[in-house]
């Protein structure tokens, strides 16, 4: 899908050992397979099915998500920032597409 | 002219085709729960499930869940044809087993957060909330 855009926020900074809270949203209709269109044929599944964030190449969260899950599914959690590092958010399509956005991370 | 008998079977049809659906999810509701507490007993309390009385707008329904200390959440919306909804685990560099996201709900019911602690054991959160207009494409 060429739709597909993410979108995150980080804070501006923070010290060493604080927790910190990150925003994501990406873009994506997360359709369910249950509807019909006006011809009343079925449209086929498509779902963002994963979503996982690392950060200094550990683990945040690991997601798997089913099609109760919004649309432009939005996810906010917490991180806790020990270094100057990067982010790497990556979303899993069902289509087989994979997405992925890296953030660099400044302590202050 | 409809004689009570008649509105009486209509109301017995009714409500044996409206049972059918009921059980299929409840029993989905139930292999979720199975399938993430592998048989272990679940504790009320522990986690806290933050979700609006009344939704809005079942399209997209703000749910928070805090359970300090788990290693895995799973948020089941029970209504729904498929209830489970997502399902996280948290990381080295987590910051707290917190999650906050946004559901589609198709009808008024209860949704619930179960936690699996750090020990095994497994918390459980639960808010009823009301749809009056639904989230699953009609």
């Amino acid at each position: 899908m060429s739709d597909v855009r993410p979108r995150i926020r980080l804070p501006r900074s923070a010290r060493a050992g604080e927790v910190v809270q990150v925003r994501t949203l990406v873009t994506h209709p997360m359709e369910t397979g249950n509807r019909r269109d006006t011809d009343g044929t079925a449209i086929a599944r498509q779902i963002i099915n994963r979503f996982t964030c690392e950060y200094a190449g550990k683990v945040v969260i690991d997601a798997k998500l089913g099609i109760s899950v919004s649309a432009n599914p939005y996810f906010e959690f917490d991180v806790k920032v020990e270094e100057s590092a990067d982010f790497v958010f990556t979303w899993y399509d069902d289509d087989g597409s994979v997405y992925t956005q890296t953030e660099s991370f400044e302590l202050s | 002219m409809i004689t009570r008998r008649e509105t009486l079977t209509a109301a017995i049809g009714a409500a044996a085709f409206m049972a059918l659906p009921i059980s299929a999810r409840a029993s989905a509701v139930e292999a979720s729960i199975a399938s993430f507490t592998g048989g272990a007993q679940i504790s009320d309390g522990g986690v806290t499930l933050i979700a609006p009385e009344i939704a809005e707008n079942g399209e997209s329904v703000p749910v928070e869940v805090d359970a300090p200390g788990a290693t895995e959440i799973l948020i089941l919306a029970t209504g729904n044809p498929t209830p489970e909804v997502v399902r996280v685990g948290f990381g080295d560099a987590s910051g707290a087993s917190r999650l906050s996201t946004r559901l589609r709900l198709g009808e008024t019911q209860e949704v619930v957060a179960l936690a699996r602690m750090a020990d095994g054991s497994i918390l459980r959160g639960v808010a009823e909330v009301r749809v009056p207009i639904g989230g699953c494409g009609g």
